[in-house]
């Protein structure tokens, strides 16, 4: 029995250490890391063209087919930002807040969520003659009752091959891995 | 007679409490809370190049690579600023955003300075860790090294 509580209570402590992690922290997300190369490598493909401006404009045309609306732009620099709102209810999640409603938890299920779009575009290669894309995407989530409940980077490979398959066909060339 | 004494204290106070937010008002808008040319050394880097496109692009290359969200760019002007912002409720991960304003301008004929000043949970960063940590990362995407400058 005396063993069960320590148990209990070591795992209590456990939950309460947990509590107090900041999700991002001034000590880490200013050093580069081999997981941020990772997701570099993910995140872009290169184009054999000399012209970025064309890719920036099919970019931003392919962010507007897709439900985007366009926040931010900068040619000079090769960058898009832009956004969208979505619905986030998930139907796993309300069968649990309503099974957790029976035994009095209450759990609110995600309602709304804001995505987000950064598009980078740089020349690369001998004599600028490949075009690199970046592409991240992050989502904030909020529950039912408007409380912020998730800010993420959305890591799915998917997604990213998805988004530059499409881009390949818009601008009619084929798109290499870096 | 008494409870007058103290209505008019009271009443004496009032502006005295509006006085105070004014002041803090103030102070917050213009703070200055370490030595500003010791911050300024915190936070500016020299590198030997006049290249301003070549050097602010590779600030953004470098802020995606970190996960940060771009909120603002401008050539003309030369800033950049950007933010990385996380939360996970369920993995009680409490909610904490990184700001981050960048710029470049030209230092004498052969130089850029870059500075970079970074807000953390509301309140600025005059630490210069993290700063020391961002220009290293910066250093490796400009294949240049940063200058420490006076």
């Amino acid at each position: 029995m005396g063993l069960f509580i320590r148990i209990g209570s070591a795992l209590l402590a456990g939950v309460l250490l947990l509590t107090g992690c900041a999700a991002v922290t001034l000590d880490a997300d200013l050093n580069l890391t081999p997981e941020m190369f990772a997701q570099r490598q993910m995140q872009t493909r290169r184009f054999d063209t000399t012209d970025e401006q064309k890719i920036l404009r099919t970019c931003a045309a392919l962010l507007q087919d897709t439900g985007f609306t366009i926040d931010e732009t900068e040619t000079k620099l090769g960058i898009l930002i832009a956004s969208k709102e979505r619905d986030a209810t998930d139907a796993a999640q309300w069968a649990v807040f309503i099974v957790g409603a029976v035994f009095g938890v209450s759990i609110p299920p995600d309602k709304d969520q804001i995505m987000k779009a950064f598009v980078t575009t740089r020349p690369v290669g001998t004599e600028g003659k490949q075009v690199a894309v970046r592409v991240a995407f992050e989502r904030t989530v909020f529950d039912t009752e408007q409380r912020l409940k998730k800010i993420e980077a959305l890591n799915d490979p998917k997604m990213y091959q998805s988004f530059f398959e499409k881009l390949s066909k818009a601008l009619f060339l084929e798109a290499h891995d870096i | 007679m008494t409870s007058d004494r103290v209505k008019r204290h009271f009443l004496l106070l009032i502006p005295l409490l509006f006085l105070t937010a004014c002041a803090t008002t103030q102070d917050r808008l213009l703070d200055m809370d370490t030595s500003q040319v010791q911050l300024r050394s915190i936070q500016s880097r020299a590198f030997d190049t006049t290249d301003k496109e070549k050097t602010m692009r590779a600030i953004i290359a470098t802020l995606q690579d970190l996960g940060f969200m771009l909120d603002r760019a401008d050539y003309t002007l030369g800033v950049v600023t950007a933010s990385k912002a996380r939360a996970d409720s369920m993995q009680m991960q409490v909610h904490a955003t990184l700001r981050i304003t960048v710029t470049v301008r030209p230092r004498g004929e052969k130089q850029l300075l870059v500075r970079a000043s970074a807000e953390y949970q509301r309140s600025p960063v005059t630490d210069p860790k993290p700063y020391q940590n961002f220009f290293n990362s910066l250093e490796k995407a400009m294949f240049l090294e940063a200058h420490q400058v006076d």
